[in-house]
């Protein structure tokens, strides 16, 4: 009985961590929402005087200026709203075709850098240690400088491949023209990759129960392959292409992208590949020797253990950073401001120049970008927990 | 046609190839197998078909003066690597009055022999934190001027290579302490620092510094009272800081979550504080660990500062643009001035990354196997 207040006071002196801990949480806290209350208070009284409008209401009003490339249809009478989803489709479309050029550029030269050829393992150093040691800017400004100043007028442009044409104003390829027997085709693909998937747990299933390996890549891509093509002759195997064709004055028809696009998507995957080449020579090399030695000493072929050994202790290594240069590379597509390719922050910037609603664009892309690098991270803690070693 | 009994050798097996000497090198690194051998002849076949018209371009035809009338006569058969003798101290130094260049000079100096003298490893000691101050100071007057004689130039005139350089000290310097406030903080036990340093890594780490660099240039006006103003290098700066911080905090709570927990334990029962824990104990062995990732921080900070030319500041990536746009006689020689600044960011960069290299195997001799 004597003890308790003592305890007590104990309890709530300054000498008890947990009263501390309270403290320093409190005054903490307290600090942070005096400066936000601040901050706050300042901007909406700074708003009042300069007689500036707040809200999201323009979002709805006409944007007034038109965009050079857009996904999605746009003109200069629609509201502002769209015109931010236009950025938006424009920063995905580079972010998209950008990982896929740099994961595969990455992926062989970080395979280079451990060849055993003297000349291409240099190659690949050099190529890493030079992309990698220059900021990102100056290198898009250099793309878009020398795709500008060093391509040909349109008039008299350059023609790499039939149906291709590559000038000042931009890169021109045949596309398919659409018609119902793509989307029946992309229905095959998806119902073949069902199919597959099913394959593939009956496989593992019939693993378990009997011990007996069965291929799975093969069958698996031809199952995708199969369904593909039956698709696409239901609709009646379209193969109808709208090749770009080249008169005296331009080009015209056919898919076609403008050098902005093309330097800031090049550029980006050209610096992000550096990264990735070396996270892949170093994903390889964490897996220790002992592993494809023990692998071939269970009569395992070179196929197998690349599969079986090697890759998948490999990607448990290389696939977070992996991750994260994706999203690096993403949110360096907003540098498109510094070439003028209308993405985003481009837009958010024009807008921001005309509305004077600096809060709510930088708010706008903000938010945008903070969603997608949490829900790619919330997916990579999900992946994480999966592929992570269990041990006792 | 041996008849039976007689006794015949079967021929003896050729010698196995040389893997030494010239020949066995190149057979060993060249041609190990027919893969190999054909990439060494395209890239062989490459480096015949390209490079000399590159060193015709950059080298034969190339001039050297900065000769406008020659270097546009060249018509792109040659580099006009003269753009660079006649703007290099606009590049250089941006807009910086020029009668007054030699300050930015000695600032520039100043500034990188203090970098290598703290990379200098007998000069690590308190006296070098001490040293920096100094140098900031120093740094700042001769910049800013206003005493000792110097007529004052405004911060707005500052550009080329010494704002790179400040930013990117400064920015690292100030960043490091923060970061590592942070990481402790996101690995503390007490629930509200924990999530007030999550959510302003996540947050920041979450979008691009050209955001944040928006953000200090357009919006940070409008947090202020009325009639304070902040100048937009603190600012950037401030931003600056904030972003690299950030970044390094996971770094460095990379290398605390690798320390075990015997460690806490050995260093509470010896009846040490926390902050005698953190200093003594944890952080040196945490940081340790983690150099080279600092170090790529640190170098990522460097080749960031080259944003802030999106929020109008004239540093090296801008001034280029700052020498060439307006000048309509030097203006087709961009790429040139571009390879030179690139030239620059090359350097520091590969250097830091060496310098990276080497404090691994030099501060890691506890963990070395050999």
């Amino acid at each position: 009985m004597a003890d308790k207040p003592s305890l007590k006071r104990r309890h709530w002196s300054w000498r008890s961590q947990a009263f501390r801990g309270v403290i320093y949480q409190v005054l903490a806290v307290g600090v942070i929402a005096l400066a936000v209350w601040f901050l706050t208070s300042n901007t909406l009284t700074n708003l009042r005087i300069r007689g500036i409008q707040s809200g999201f209401d323009f979002l709805s009003q006409p944007a007034g200026f038109g965009i050079g490339e857009t996904v999605i249809a746009f003109d200069s009478s629609n509201p502002y709203w769209r015109a931010f989803l236009v950025g938006l489709t424009n920063t995905v479309r580079v972010a998209i075709i950008g990982i896929a050029i740099a994961t595969m550029l990455g992926t062989v030269i970080g395979i280079g850098r451990l060849s055993k050829n003297f000349l291409l393992r240099s190659l690949c150093t050099a190529y890493v240690e030079l992309f990698r040691n220059i900021p990102v800017l100056l290198q898009l400004l250099m793309w878009y400088l020398l795709l500008n100043e060093f391509l040909p007028p349109v008039a008299e442009a350059l023609n790499p491949a039939p149906g291709m044409y590559l000038s000042k104003g931009g890169f021109t390829f045949p596309v398919p023209v659409w018609g119902p027997g793509y989307g029946l085709a992309l229905v095959g693909a998806i119902g073949g990759a069902a199919l597959a998937w099913l394959y593939r747990r009956w496989a593992a299933a019939q693993f378990a129960l009997t011990g007996r390996v069965r291929t799975i890549l093969w069958p698996l891509l031809a199952l995708v392959v199969v369904g593909l093509y039956a698709g696409w002759l239901l609709g009646g195997a379209p193969t109808a292409l709208d090749i770009p064709e080249k008169t005296e004055f331009n080009v015209i028809g056919g898919g076609a992208v403008t050098p902005e696009f093309l330097a800031l998507t090049l550029g980006l995957a050209i610096y992000t590949a550096a990264f990735i080449a070396e996270i892949v020579r170093s994903g390889i090399q964490a897996v220790p020797w002992g592993q494809i030695e023990a692998a071939s000493s269970l009569g395992l072929t070179r196929k197998r253990q690349l599969q079986l050994v090697l890759l998948p202790q490999a990607l448990r290594v290389i696939i977070p950073p992996m991750t994260n240069q994706y999203l690096n590379l993403t949110k360096n597509s907003s540098l498109a401001v510094a070439v003028g390719y209308p993405d985003l922050v481009s837009i958010s910037n024009t807008t921001l120049n005309q509305t004077g609603r600096a809060v709510e664009c930088i708010t706008i892309i903000m938010a945008v970008y903070l969603t997608l690098s949490l829900s790619t991270a919330a997916l990579m803690n999900w992946y994480n927990a999966r592929a992570a070693i269990r041990e006792r | 046609m041996n008849s039976a009994g007689t006794f015949a050798p079967i021929a003896a097996r050729p010698a196995p190839l040389s893997t030494h000497g010239v020949s066995g090198w190149i057979r060993r690194n060249l041609f190990p197998s027919a893969g190999s051998s054909l990439a060494t002849l395209t890239i062989i076949a490459a480096v015949v078909y390209y490079l000399p018209g590159f060193i015709d371009w950059a080298i034969v035809n190339a001039v050297v003066r900065p000769d406008n009338a020659t270097c546009r006569a060249l018509d792109d058969a040659g580099a006009c690597w003269g753009v660079i003798a006649e703007k290099y101290r606009l590049i250089l130094f941006g807009r910086y009055p020029f009668a007054e260049q030699w300050r930015p000079l000695a600032a520039t100096i100043l500034m990188l022999a203090m970098v290598v003298a703290s990379c200098t490893r007998p000069l690590w000691s308190r006296w070098l934190m001490l040293a920096w101050v100094v140098v900031f100071v120093a740094f700042f007057i001769l910049m800013r001027g206003g005493v000792f004689g110097l007529s004052a130039v405004e911060t707005d005139r500052w550009g080329g290579l010494p704002l790179t350089l400040l930013l990117s000290t400064i920015g690292i310097a100030a960043a490091f302490p923060i970061a590592i406030l942070v990481a402790l903080g996101r690995r503390s036990h007490l629930p509200a620092l924990r999530t007030i340093c999550i959510v302003y890594v996540e947050l920041i780490r979450g979008v691009p510094l050209i955001s944040v660099l928006f953000m200090a240039s357009f919006m940070f006006p409008l947090f202020m009272p009325q009639g304070l103003t902040i100048n937009v290098l603190v600012r950037v700066l401030v931003g600056i800081t904030l972003f690299a911080a950030a970044y390094l905090a996971e770094v460095v709570r990379g290398g605390l979550q690798a320390i075990p927990n015997g460690q806490h334990e050995a260093a509470a029962s010896l009846g040490l504080s926390y902050w005698q824990t953190q200093r003594k104990i944890v952080l040196p062995q945490a940081l340790r660990l983690v150099v080279p990732s600092i170090m790529n921080s640190f170098i990522s900070t460097f080749k960031d500062t080259s944003l802030v030319t999106i929020v109008s500041l004239y540093e090296l990536t801008g001034s280029v643009a700052l020498a060439l746009s307006g000048d309509a006689n030097w203006r087709p020689f961009f790429l040139e001035a571009y390879l030179f600044i690139a030239a620059i960011y090359w350097i520091f960069c590969f250097a830091m990354s060496r310098y990276s290299l080497w404090v691994e195997r030099h501060l890691n001799v506890g963990h070395r196997r050999d």
